[in-house]
This record gives C-alpha cells, sequence and structure tokens, in this order.
C-alpha cells in the first residue's frame, strides 16, 4: 500500500531557479525508502514539501499533487499543524531545544494540552526507548539537553520527533555528523521503527541506502532519475547516470 | 634612510593609537576622582542623618536627599513598567511576526527613535502629554511622576527593541524549524523556543534600557514638576516629583561653588554613578552568561 503519492511536483524558489521538475513518486507504508544523489538535488527540498516546511522558505510557486492516505496536503486550506505532527521530521544538525533532555521529549505534549505527569513520563520513556537513548539517559533525564553527546543528541531529536506518535518520519542527512556507534545505533532504530511507521531517509552516503532501505529515490538537479526497490538500483539500475553515481563515478 | 623613515612613522602611528585607547580609561578616572573630590566633603559638611533625611530645601540649609533617590527610583520603575512589556513585544513583533518588507522599514525607525533629543521629548510631554492627563484624570497639574514615566518609557523602547531583536535574531533558524516540525504552532514556538533562547540578550536589553532612563536628566527635568516630596503612596505617581538628575542639573549653575550645597550635588551624582554602575555591571554579567552559555552550546 501507498502512504504518499506525489504526482506531477514541480517547486520554484523565489530566486526563479527550479528546484524540483515533475516528480512523480509512490512511497509506500511501513518500509524505508531512501532518497539519494548529490546535493543540491532536490531531496530536502522534496523532504520539506511533504510536511509544508517548505511554507518557511521562498517558494513562489508549487505545482502538482501530494497525496498522503488520499489527502493533497498542498491545498491550502490543509491544517498545517495537524500535518507536521502527523509527518515528523529529523535534521541533519541534532540541535536540541535549549531546555532538559525530558522537556525536549515532552515538550511537544505538553504544549498539545498533555498535563498528566504519568502519561508524559510514559510517552518519554517509550520515545526515548524508541530511540535507542534510553538506557544512556535514565539516570540523568533532568540535565540539559545539550550535555550530552552529539550522538546521542541526534537520537533525543529523533524521540522528540516520535514522542508526538506520527505516522511518517523524515530524516535529512541524520548520520552526516556522527561518529560510526551513533549511526549504528540510528540505523537499528529505524529499521525497528518501520513496523509502526512510514520512514524516509536522506542519507548522506549512498552505503546508508544500501544497509537500511527498502526503496531508493535517485535525485540528481531536481529530477528523480529512477526510483525501485533497493535491490533494483544497487544491482541492476536501469538508467546509466543511477548507474555512475552507484559506481561512484560522479557525486 | 627610508627603512628609518618607515619607522619612525610606525612608531608615531602606534603611539597616537596606544594613547587614544588609554584615554578613555584616563578620562573615567580622572572624572570619578573629580567626583569623589568633590562629593566626599559633603559627608563632614551635613552630618548623615540630615543627609539621608527626607527635606530638600538647600536655601535653609536642608539637604535630605531621600526625596530625590526616590524620585529617580520612581519614576524609573514606572519607566521600566511601560518599557520592558512594550519594548519586548515590539522586538518579537519585529523580529518574528512581521513580514519582511516591514521588518525593514520598523528597524530602522526605531533605531533613530533612538536618537531623538531628550529635550524634544520633554517639550512633547510638556505640550501634549501632560495636558490630556491632567484634563483625563482631573489633576491639579499634569506635572506629575506618571509623565515623567510615560516619555522615559518612551525613552528606553527604543534601547530595549533594538536590542532585544538582535538577540532574537541570533536564535538559530533551527530551532524555529525544529519546533514548528514538532506541529506546534506559531505563538507557542516564539512563547516556547525563541524567547526564552533569546533570554538573556533580552534581559540585557532590559538592564541598558533602565540604565538609560536612571541617567536621563532633560526630560524629566521638564515633565515632572520638580517638587522634591517623598513619594509613600501610590497616589504620588500623580503628583509632582523630583529626581537626582534634574536637581544637579538645575542647582549646580546657580550653586556658590565650595558651598555645603555645592558638594551635596556632587554627592548626588556619586549616587547616581553608583547605581547607574550597578546597573551596568549587572547587565555585562548577563552579557558574558550569555557568552558562555553560546559557547558551550557551539562546542
Amino acid at each position: 500500500m501507498d502512504k504518499i503519492i506525489v504526482e506531477n511536483l514541480s517547486i520554484t524558489y523565489s530566486d526563479g531557479v527550479e528546484s524540483l521538475f515533475d516528480i512523480n513518486l509512490r512511497i509506500p507504508i511501513h518500509q524505508i525508502t531512501a532518497l539519494i544523489g548529490p546535493s543540491g538535488g532536490g531531496k530536502s527540498t522534496f523532504l520539506r514539501v511533504l510536511n509544508r516546511l517548505n511554507d518557511l522558505a521562498d517558494v513562489t510557486k508549487t505545482t502538482g499533487k501530494v497525496l498522503i492516505d488520499g489527502i493533497d496536503i498542498l491545498d491550502p486550506t490543509q491544517d498545517v499543524i495537524a500535518l507536521r505532527r502527523k509527518v515528523g521530521i529529523v535534521f541533519s544538525r541534532p540541535l536540541p531545544l535549549p531546555l532538559s533532555i525530558y522537556q525536549n521529549v515532552s515538550y511537544g505534549l505538553e504544549l498539545m494540552g498533555e498535563k498528566r505527569k504519568t502519561v508524559l513520563d510514559d510517552a518519554v520513556e517509550r520515545a526515548l526507548r524508541l530511540a535507542e537513548l534510553w538506557d544512556e539517559v535514565k539516570e540523568r533525564l533532568h540535565d540539559p539537553a545539550n550535555s550530552i553527546s552529539g550522538g546521542q543528541q541526534q537520537r533525543l531529536c529523533l524521540a522528540r520527533t516520535l514522542s508526538l506518535q506520527p505516522e511518517i518520519i523524515m530524516l535529512d542527512e541524520p548520520t552526516s555528523a556522527l561518529d560510526p556507534v551513533s549511526t549504528a545505533k540510528i540505523e537499528t532504530s529505524l529499521i525497528e521503527l518501520k513496523k509502526d511507521f512510514t520512514v524516509i531517509i536522506a542519507p548522506h552516503n549512498t552505503q546508508q541506502a544500501g544497509r537500511i532501505a527498502d526503496h531508493v529515490a535517485f535525485f540528481l538537479q531536481g529530477k528523480l532519475i529512477e526510483f525501485s526497490s533497493a535491490e533494483d538500483i544497487f544491482t541492476r539500475p536501469k538508467d546509466v547516470k543511477t548507474q555512475d553515481y552507484i559506481s561512484g563515478k560522479f557525486g | 634612510m627610508k627603512e628609518n623613515q618607515t619607522r619612525i612613522f610606525e612608531k608615531i602611528i602606534t603611539r597616537t593609537i596606544q594613547f587614544s585607547g588609554y584615554s578613555s580609561i584616563l578620562f573615567v578616572l580622572l572624572i570619578l576622582f573629580f567626583l569623589l573630590s568633590e562629593g566626599t566633603p559633603a559627608l563632614f559638611d551635613v552630618p548623615l542623618s540630615q543627609l539621608f533625611s527626607e527635606r530638600w530645601y538647600p536655601i535653609e540649609d536642608y539637604y535630605g536627599i531621600l526625596p530625590l533617590i526616590l524620585g529617580s527610583l520612581v519614576v524609573t520603575l514606572g519607566a521600566s513598567l511601560v518599557a520592558v512589556p512594550f519594548g519586548i513585544l515590539t522586538a518579537v513583533f519585529i523580529a518574528e511576526i512581521a513580514p519582511k518588507w516591514l521588518q525593514e522599514i520598523m528597524k530602522p525607525l526605531v533605531e533613530l527613535l533612538a536618537g531623538l533629543p531628550s529635550v524634544v521629548l520633554g517639550f512633547l510631554g510638556i505640550l501634549v502629554v501632560s495636558p490630556f492627563l491632567r484634563d483625563t484624570l482631573n489633576l491639579p497639574t499634569g506635572l506629575t511622576a506618571l509623565t515623567g514615566s510615560l516619555l522615559l518609557g518612551g525613552i528606553a523602547i527604543p534601547t530595549i527593541v533594538s536590542i532585544s531583536e538582535d538577540a532574537l535574531n541570533n536564535v538559530p533558524e533551527s530551532y524555529r524549524h525544529g519546533s514548528l516540525a514538532l506541529g506546534l504552532t506559531r505563538w507557542q514556538t516564539i512563547w516556547g523556543v525563541t524567547v526564552p533562547a533569546a533570554k538573556s540578550g533580552i534581559l540585557m536589553a532590559v538592564m541598558l534600557g533602565v540604565g538609560r532612563t536612571i541617567g536621563e536628566t532633560m526630560t524629566v527635568m521638564m515633565v515632572t514638576g520638580n517638587a522634591p516630596v517623598v513619594p509613600t503612596t501610590l497616589q504620588a505617581l500623580f503628583m509632582p516629583i523630583r529626581t537626582m538628575t534634574a536637581t544637579i542639573a538645575s542647582e549646580m549653575g546657580e550653586v556658590a561653588t565650595g558651598s555645603s550645597h555645592y558638594h551635596v550635588l556632587f554627592f548626588i551624582g556619586i549616587v547616581l554613578f553608583l547605581f547607574t554602575l550597578l546597573v551596568n555591571v549587572i547587565a555585562s554579567n548577563i552579557s558574558s552568561r550569555k557568552l558562555k552559555r553560546s559557547e558551550r552550546i557551539l562546542s
């Protein structure tokens, strides 16, 4: 089943540069879909369309359709706040809010009106466990969030996103600034997460896509060159450009 | 030969720059010395119990500076009550809510306001604010502590807005994105994330704004009525008052050099100096703490 259906999506930034050209894509539910390609190819822009964070950027024109569960999210009457709760994102640089570890995770729920301490405690623990961080921070939940390491901070950001129980989790180069151990933990966590969530990741290197992705989309200069199962992309790519990129001829 | 010339030039230029740098320290020390040497004799001329009494009537040798200190405090407090909420909210509006074109108009406008001569503001106070207050609140005179507070608030607002706005702008964009991506509304993001993150900068803005109001002279002298009364009740807000700055400015010109009155005026200057010093020390403490925190975030 397809969670997200993208039809003829094009985006133009206000400086006139077209950033995405006529994208057609179907992202399956409960799988990990990886977006690969050189930087500047439109991966981040694509992710930011899915939860309308692009509303904050200088986008002048968006055409086409993006259906999530059959509903066109580009429709201006859509509730953006509800959409962003449903489609969470983790950014490439771990940026915890200037609060404690606990508060970083509970914050979103609290602002949504959840006041019961036990509910919050449970939600925080669950989110931290899902992000493979619980064991490392359970003794010091009330320390400031920037006292933990970068890798832990990134998992904290993942937990923060998970606390709101989104349906789709997007990660934009989540491990580009992390050490191999933290990277491995996040990857383990993601493979676990896909049982309950739909995961979209824009990894900073192709190998990561190879390790965890079920499906791979190859973006090049704003165009979707190829989209198929990870196995097909990595063993028998149809397009010569995909082949060149994967074999490392450019990138 | 030529090499020698260059070396001499180099030396002259270095010395000039050095002198300019040291001169500011020199001036501060000279002023401080002058203030102390002219002010401390007041302590010998006038007994302490009298100095801090409630009656300021120099012609008959009553040198109680208490009403002046309290007058300054009341006006400053009133001005902060006006300027702090208004200034911070304006800064939030400019930094977070206003569209870009409006931002670009408002920021320079606010900074222009900061350059408004205080005598012009006092003029405005005498002609507009004070008659308005007198008529609407049915007061015997419009020259009151409240009038002074309102106008001084106007003086502090540009400072508070400008520095708070800078602090808000320095909050990493990623905080906002992170918060919005969590599905929080704009208001929740501003109040829960952006403003707390800029807290130390905003506090510093407030302290600098307050510092400006304590030292402000011209406006308060023009609009507060200059009656040295000890403000005891809330009603005092609607009555004339006299500040330390206004007292020095209005009496220093006519006082006999070396008299007790003269020394007491300088002593008031010392008190004023201590007040502004205190505010500045608090402000710089806040700003240095901010540096440490941002260093910690970056590391």
